[in-house]
């Protein structure tokens, strides 16, 4: 249960998240002065039988830090030791959850292409899997679109249309049909179907006469009050709530563990949004963060001082494994492994993941594997992202009428590759990479990032524990980010452009490295990596001097062919230069294919060559 | 010592099975506590409102919605028939009249003086839970269902589809680790639940369902015949509402693999019996693996109900099962436990446990790549 703790009186802090997959707990202690971490445990998520009580991963986790640690946290009757006596207990734990799985849901506006997609964004926006969107022009006959209702039960509805002091009709018909279909909800009989109104506020009185005695209906801010601007922010808060409040209730267990917790449980998504928030403030910078877990994955980011964030609910790499390969296609997923795999087999392979999703790849086959099924899901995540952080969103626009009844009216997106400054990666298969080179090239591979970015990985995927500790103590969770959480990687810089004859410089370069200067010119299709550390007394990325020349047609941030005098930083990997052009168009002639990948994965030591060797 | 591990499949020959079987409305119980049930027998029933059909009556007579109240011959609960006339209007004097018709058997829903729109409710259809199980029935939730239970063999598989069903047991392999073919599926498999062994083969599961079987349980399945067999990817594990004609139970996973030999042996001396299997999976919370439940006439002689299991983890001598490669599927008992980090073919560092297999060759594996084998 919450309790109101002095910042000064918190020396020792044990914090957990609750996964899809996996229970992380980390210790963290003031010495001398600072906060640091100082061990972390983990345990599979125990919601399934025979447990079926997420406390016992929980116990599991906290466990292995007290064996880790020696540092005594459990009574006789597991529970958390509190507060610190010697060297026994915790002065405050504090958790954040997303184990429980998806929501399902549906959505409905007027028109496609107007409410009913921006009703759309909100929901995947909140981490909704979108079920099917009903419109009064899509084409279906309205004892169809009642019989979809009805079949196919969602968690929740979210009802938009009309902009405020419009016409009310449409929106009302659309709720008499949602009334009709009656809909029950998929957990039993004695439970009303949650509808969110976010509709026109002329139309909330019939609407409520309506939907009142069927459903369990909320009411929000109209998520498209004018039709050149859009406020999905309710919206999306509302689900988020009712998202929470049904995750929770389908992980058992969780009321126990809210009773354990001395802050209120925090949705893992929320925590690390916070966190990728406050990085970007403090540093002034244009940032990307993506947690990779098991049933999802979340991208957050910050362009133009706005944030954004996406929980991509389909996808993610044990539950949702499947459904990223469904949609990436094997062409996409097998264009980065540089062996031959059969299909069969690995269709196998990733549903076995699917239906195991606490197992992890113990050969470097499945390793390579596994690794490219995750370059296909941060692709695909991001795609969702960039659709939504679009424009329209929070910025009032001039626009004509015609604009906005046009498909265009979703707007340009916020995500600028060329102006972000850092990428930062967190989830099991970045943080937990044998090699941080594989993480940086999962990054690269992922997001393709252009001009001049930073890459940085979540050391122990601790972001979610440091997000809900910033909101009892944010000078300990500020110091453990700077000096405990982050890895920095280092630099990648990679011109936009194309080559049309796949031949030619792509850049010359100039580093002055501790060591003496590096220059020479960088050849189209290929990728060159310096090595460039932590200085020894800080432990924070080297600095050094740079002069990058683009050749004619591609741009480093300056415009084309001009020339970016710089600082870039290295990290553990080091300075990686990308001339595979943007848009990265991979070779599609097999052999050439996998020569590429080779001299790519050679060049950047993502794994080691023996190993690769005896795969190829 | 360490607790992390992956929570085996039950496979038991005594286990007290109950099911809650309830309405997803309101309705009525037919059955009492202790009743004895079988499968098919109807234990609640209740009516879904009927389909509804809605007539924009205000676009069909040319009038403003808030006018449609005026024309309707018919209010909010009447019965109407198919052809009847339930709206008119008159115009110019009298002398011109639009109708509107209902175009269903039912009754009156709603009429919306807001859209014009009045919805018609067709008939109501009747909704009939049933027992699936054969057993009794121990507990009876007024309006809603009952809980039905038994004694039985019973065994959770890792992967389904189809709902439930029930039949005779019939083993068609010889063994464990013979692959069902379609040569093993015969006429004699009509209404029956056959046991297979590694694997069905997409040829044998089409056979199955053209003979009439109502379900397969067996140790592997191949994913793209699953996909040619939906008819599409399936991209979450969430089953169960498939109706393709057929249930299936996967007890190892996707691909040949064998299914575990006490499995085997528990379904074979069940052979001839009845069994109620489900194939509903659910891979999220509130997990749902499939299963197979054979009741028993009788019950052991120490009843002492559901025991809930220690988190008692891995120890050396633990029976485990491989659930990755390489050694998907064998079978081996824990030899040592190594409490420090050890380095993996892949370069990753994990908590790994010693397993020596029936060969007595021994491997280390990561300690999340194993499940525990629950005895029988």
């Amino acid at each position: 249960m919450a309790k109101n703790l002095n910042p000064e009186d918190i020396n020792v802090i044990l914090a957990t998240d609750c996964g899809s997959t996996t229970t992380k707990a980390i210790l963290i202690e003031k010495r001398d002065g600072e906060y640091r971490l100082i061990v972390r445990g983990e345990a599979p998520t125990t919601v399934e039988a025979p447990f079926e009580d997420v406390t016992m991963g929980v116990l599991n986790a906290v466990g292995e830090v007290e064996e880790l640690s020696g540092r005594k946290l459990l009574d006789e009757n597991g529970r958390i030791i509190n507060p610190v006596n010697g060297n026994e207990g915790s002065d405050i734990y504090i958790s954040t959850s997303s184990a429980g799985g998806g929501l399902q849901m549906m959505v409905a506006g007027v028109v496609r292409s107007m409410t009913a997609e921006s009703a759309e964004r909100a929901a995947l926006g909140a981490g909704s899997i979108v079920m099917d969107v009903i419109a009064s022009n899509d084409k279906r006959l309205p004892h169809e679109q009642i019989e979809r209702i009805r079949r196919l039960r969602p968690d929740m509805i979210l009802l938009s249309g009309g902009v405020d002091g419009g016409t009310t009709t449409h929106v009302v018909e659309i709720a008499e049909l949602i009334a009709a279909a009656d809909p029950r909800p998929r957990l039993g009989s004695g439970y009303n179907l949650p509808v969110i109104y976010a509709g026109n506020i002329d139309a909330r009185e019939p609407i409520t006469e309506t939907l009142e005695k069927k459903t369990d209906l909320s009411i929000v801010d109209n998520l498209r009050p004018v039709l050149e601007r859009e406020n999905l922010l309710p919206a999306r808060e509302k689900i988020h709530d009712l998202f929470m409040e049904h995750v929770m209730a389908q992980a058992p267990g969780y009321s126990k563990l809210m009773s354990w917790c001395d802050a209120p449980i925090m949705p893992t998504p929320g925590a690390v949004g916070s966190i990728i928030k406050t990085i970007a403030e403090l540093e002034g910078i244009e940032a990307v963060g993506v947690d990779i877990g098991g049933a999802t994955t979340d991208i957050f980011s910050v362009f133009q001082g706005v944030f954004n964030r996406t929980v991509s609910a389909n996808l993610g790499m044990s539950y949702s494994v499947s459904n990223v390969f469904a949609e990436a296609g094997l062409p996409n997923v097998m264009r980065w492994v540089p062996f031959a795999m059969d299909e069969r087999d690995l269709r196998n392979r990733v549903k076995n993941k699917m239906i195991r999703p606490t197992t992890i790849p113990q050969s470097m086959q499945e390793l390579i594997f596994e690794q490219a099924i995750a370059k296909e899901a941060l692709r695909l995540a991001f795609v969702q992202h960039k659709s939504f952080a679009t424009m329209l969103k929070g910025v009032q626009q001039q626009r004509t009428i015609a604009d906005a009844f046009e498909q265009t009216v979703s707007g340009a997106t916020l995500v600028n590759m060329m102006s972000l400054n850092m990428l930062i990666g967190s989830g099991g298969v970045l943080s937990h990479a044998p090699r941080r080179n594989q993480a940086a090239l999962m990054l690269i591979d992922g997001f393709l990032p252009e001009g001049i970015t930073r890459l940085a990985v979540d050391s122990i995927f601790m972001m979610p524990q440091l997000g809900v500790l910033a909101e009892v103590h944010k000078e300990a969770a500020r110091e453990v980010f700077k000096k405990d959480c982050l890895i920095h990687l280092g630099t990648c810089i990679a011109p936009a452009g194309q080559s049309r004859s796949g031949r030619g410089s792509v850049m010359s370069y100039r580093i002055d490295l501790p060591d003496g200067p590096r220059s020479g010119t960088l050849e189209f299709g290929r990728m060159k990596m310096f090595k460039l550390g932590l200085d020894e007394k800080t432990a924070l990325p080297q600095t050094v001097s740079a002069v990058f020349e683009p050749a004619r047609g591609f741009d480093l941030g300056n415009g084309k062919g001009a020339k970016v005098e710089t600082k870039i930083s290295g990290g553990v990997v080091g300075i990686i230069l990308d001339g595979r052009g943007r848009p990265f168009i991979p070779p599609t002639d097999n052999a050439t294919r996998v020569a590429k990948l080779k001299e790519w994965m050679a060049e950047l030591q993502v794994y080691p060559e023996e190993a690769l060797e005896k795969l190829l | 010592m360490a607790h992390a591990y992956t929570p085996g499949l039950k496979v038991t020959a005594n286990y007290q099975v109950t099911k809650e079987r309830i309405l997803p409305l309101k309705g009525e119980v037919v059955v009492k506590v202790g009743d004895k049930v079988q499968p098919d027998d109807v234990v609640a029933q209740t009516h879904l409102p009927g389909p509804v059909e809605p007539m924009n009556v205000a676009n069909i007579l040319s009038l403003p919605p808030e006018d449609v109240g005026e024309c309707m011959l018919k209010k909010e609960g009447d019965r109407i028939e198919r052809g009847e006339v339930i709206a008119l209007s008159k115009s110019f004097f009298g002398l011109f009249k639009s109708v509107a018709k209902s175009p269903i058997d039912g009754t009156i829903e709603n009429i919306s003086l807001v859209t014009g729109q009045v919805l018609l409710r067709g008939a109501p259809v009747p909704v009939q839970v049933k027992a699936y199980l054969q057993g009794e029935v121990v507990e009876v939730f007024e309006n809603e269902g009952v809980a039905v239970r038994t004694w039985a063999s019973f065994v959770q598989g890792i992967f389904g589809i189809g709902g439930e069903t029930h039949g005779e047991l019939m083993i068609v392999c010889r063994d464990h680790r013979e692959i069902l073919s379609d040569d093993k599926i015969s006429d004699a498999c009509r209404g029956k639940v056959i046991v297979g062994g590694s694997l069905v083969t997409a040829a044998a599961l089409n056979k199955a369902i053209d003979v009439g079987a109502k379900g397969i349980v067996v140790g592997g399945f191949g994913d793209k015949d699953l996909r040619d067999f939906l008819g599409y990817d399936l991209g979450v594990a969430i089953t169960g509402h498939e109706e393709k004609g057929i249930t299936l139970v996967v007890t190892e996973g996707f691909g040949e693999i064998m299914m575990a030999q006490k499995t085997f042996e528990l379904l074979k001396n069940n052979e001839g019996q009845l069994a109620c299997i489900n194939g509903a999976t659910q891979i999220r919370a509130g997990v749902i693996r499939p299963e197979v439940v054979i009741p028993q006439d009788h019950s052991p002689a120490a009843v002492t109900g559901e025991e809930r299991p220690e988190n008692l983890g891995l120890t050396v001598g633990s029976p485990v099962r491989v659930i990755r490669q390489p050694y998907f599927g064998t079978l081996g008992t824990v030899t040592a436990l190594p409490p420090q980090l050890q380095k993996l073919d892949s370069g990753s560092m994990a908590r790994v446990l010693e397993v020596e297999f029936p060969d007595k060759k021994r491997a280390i594996i990561p300690r999340a790549n194993v499940e525990m084998i629950e005895e029988i």
